[in-house]
């Protein structure tokens, strides 16, 4: 009876290019071969193939798709854990195995390895550490020993030029989450048999949802130490072992408690942890004007309000039934500084929010007006807030508006609201939107409600300057 | 005795000698032909084989060994 064979979690044949469709692209006496082996049996035992998703780091473990019947993802540089964590929340009863090398796992995705292990996903890291890059030819890698000479330490590792080795598993055993951590070594036929253990208790520990297992493998990498397969086995056990001390470091049953998984919310639940009021505007397209793209300019000091209404102009276009934008930009000041903000208006889909060429500006004071007058299209329409800018508009080829806001909101009260007062005007004078609109925005759009008040009297104020305007 | 042996498939075997060195019975040996992707391939030779297994855990090629175990008489 057929007591051990090539496990069904390998493909039958595996289809890279070039020769050798049977086998692995491993050179003779690799640790993956063996590492894959026993994950695979392991895999057929527990009967989980169909939950199983491979993470593939970036090394010569990149093309580990070619060989595992089962689910695989090729990951970035070291962020395999990262993605892994993303698969392992998204489907509950996957199986994922994040597996990496040691310049992947302990190089450049150390910051990965180590929060996903803090967070204690429900993780299996298989971390196959052969002290080199391999794949690249043999460089140092954060594993490589002290004194141990590759393509970029020629003379050896040096600490002070190097630094020291990592042990990762001392590393992520020193966290509170994990709850498996063991190293084990492929150099005798006795390491890889516990080997077999630890690879097999690990997945169980995921089976099992018990948290996040890591594995560290020391395993032979005989082309870049420049030894046949037998002398490195040898090495390994020599000096690989010396150093990173084979055992089990933990083997708990319980990872860290907490509430866990956000509670799923309604819409309206989530409107309101949002803070925002649904969208009331109706779709019916025979209400709306046809306006093309309306691009608009708000351009002031900070603390003049022109974020806001930028906001407000937007909610209000939405409320319309167009598809409008809001993007605001200002200097680092929170007060006093330069600040625009562009909003579009569409009754299409809107490409971009950016308004390099804006159909309407409202210059709130002297600089905006100087650097956005040359911008307005043709036959666009510039509102200036004549309290605050003492210049005319010296383009003919514009409609322009005078409107003293900054006057007319001292006398309401609220400075702020000069703005305000514009937007009403500018509702009037475009005829885009209603003020009714306007008005029942405002009390939406605005955050601080004490202030809904001042604001309405602004646009009744503003609607009753542009009528005068007109005579 | 039982009749344990291991199937070794030549045309997948890298030569390693891995497997040569780790057998507790001395059973495998690399032999002289060369297969398909140039390598010194091992081969099952000597009697004795206990299917212990160990063969095909310690060989980094999936589908190089296979072992087959004759069940013992439960007499």
């Amino acid at each position: 009876m057929i007591k051990h064979t090539k496990p069904s979690a390998f493909y039958d044949t595996f289809e890279r290019k070039g020769p050798g469709q049977k086998t692995t692209h491993y050179c003779p006496g690799c640790g993956h071969g063996t590492v894959h082996k026993l994950i695979a049996e392991a895999i057929d035992e527990m009967g989980i193939k169909d939950q199983v998703i491979f993470c593939a780091p970036v090394g010569c473990t990149t093309l580990m798709y070619f060989y595992f019947d089962t689910g695989n993802m090729q990951c970035p540089h070291g962020r395999a854990p990262a993605v892994a964590t993303g698969i392992s929340r998204t489907l509950d009863d996957s199986i994922v195995i994040s597996y990496q090398g040691d310049g992947d796992l302990a190089g450049i995705g150390m910051s990965e390895i180590v929060h996903a292990a803090n967070r204690g996903e429900k993780l299996t890291v298989f971390f196959v550490n052969n002290a080199i890059y391999g794949m690249t030819g043999g460089q140092m890698a954060p594993t490589t020993l002290i004194g141990q000479e590759s393509k970029t330490t020629p003379f050896g590792r040096d600490p002070i030029r190097d630094g020291m080795p990592i042990r990762m598993s001392e590393l992520i055993n020193t966290l509170e989450a994990p709850v498996f951590v063991e190293r084990c070594s492929l150099g005798t036929a006795a390491g890889v048999l516990k080997t077999r253990k630890a690879v097999k208790k690990a997945l169980m520990n995921q089976k099992n949802k018990k948290g996040f297992s890591f594995v560290e493998i020391l395993s032979p990498c005989p082309i870049n130490w420049k030894m046949d397969a037998i002398q490195s086995r040898k090495w390994l056990i020599e000096n690989l072992e010396k150093f990173y001390e084979v055992k089990n470091f933990r083997d708990k049953d319980t990872s860290i408690k907490g509430q866990g998984r956000l509670p799923f919310l309604s819409d309206d639940e989530l409107l309101k942890v949002l803070d925002v009021t649904a969208d009331t505007s109706s779709d019916d397209d025979n209400n709306r004007v046809d306006i093309g793209e309306h691009k608009v300019k708000i351009a002031g000091f900070g603390g003049q309000g022109i974020m806001s209404v930028g906001v407000l102009l937007a909610n209000c276009a939405k409320n319309a039934g167009f598809n409008s934008t809001w993007l605001p930009s200002y200097g680092a000041e929170m007060r006093g500084g330069t600040a625009y903000a562009s909003v579009v208006m569409s009754n299409d889909i809107i490409g971009t929010p950016v308004v390099d060429t804006p159909d309407v500006l409202i210059a709130m004071n002297s600089p905006s007006l100087d650097a956005f007058e040359n911008s307005v299209t043709k036959g666009g329409t510039i509102i200036v807030n004549s309290s605050i800018v003492s210049r005319k508009v010296t383009r003919t080829d514009v409609n322009t508006y005078y409107v003293p806001a900054t006057a007319m909101a001292n006398e309401l009260g609220l400075t702020a609201t000069a703005a305000v007062i514009i937007l009403a005007f500018y509702a009037k004078a475009l005829g885009i939107f209603g003020v009714d609109i306007l008005k029942a925005v405002v009390p939406i759009s605005i955050k601080n409600k004490k202030y809904i008040e001042a604001n309405l009297r602004a646009i009744t104020a503003g609607e009753m300057f542009f009528d005068d305007y007109k005579k | 005795m039982a009749k344990n042996y291991i199937k070794l498939d030549g045309t997948v075997c890298k030569g390693c000698r891995v497997c040569v060195e780790a057998c507790p019975k001395q059973c495998i040996v690399i032999g002289s032909d060369i297969n398909k992707m140039g390598y010194q391939y091992a081969k099952f030779e000597n009697p004795g084989c206990i299917g212990c297994g160990i063969c095909f855990y310690v060989c980094p090629e999936p589908g190089t060994i296979t072992v087959i175990k004759e069940e013992e008489d439960k007499k």
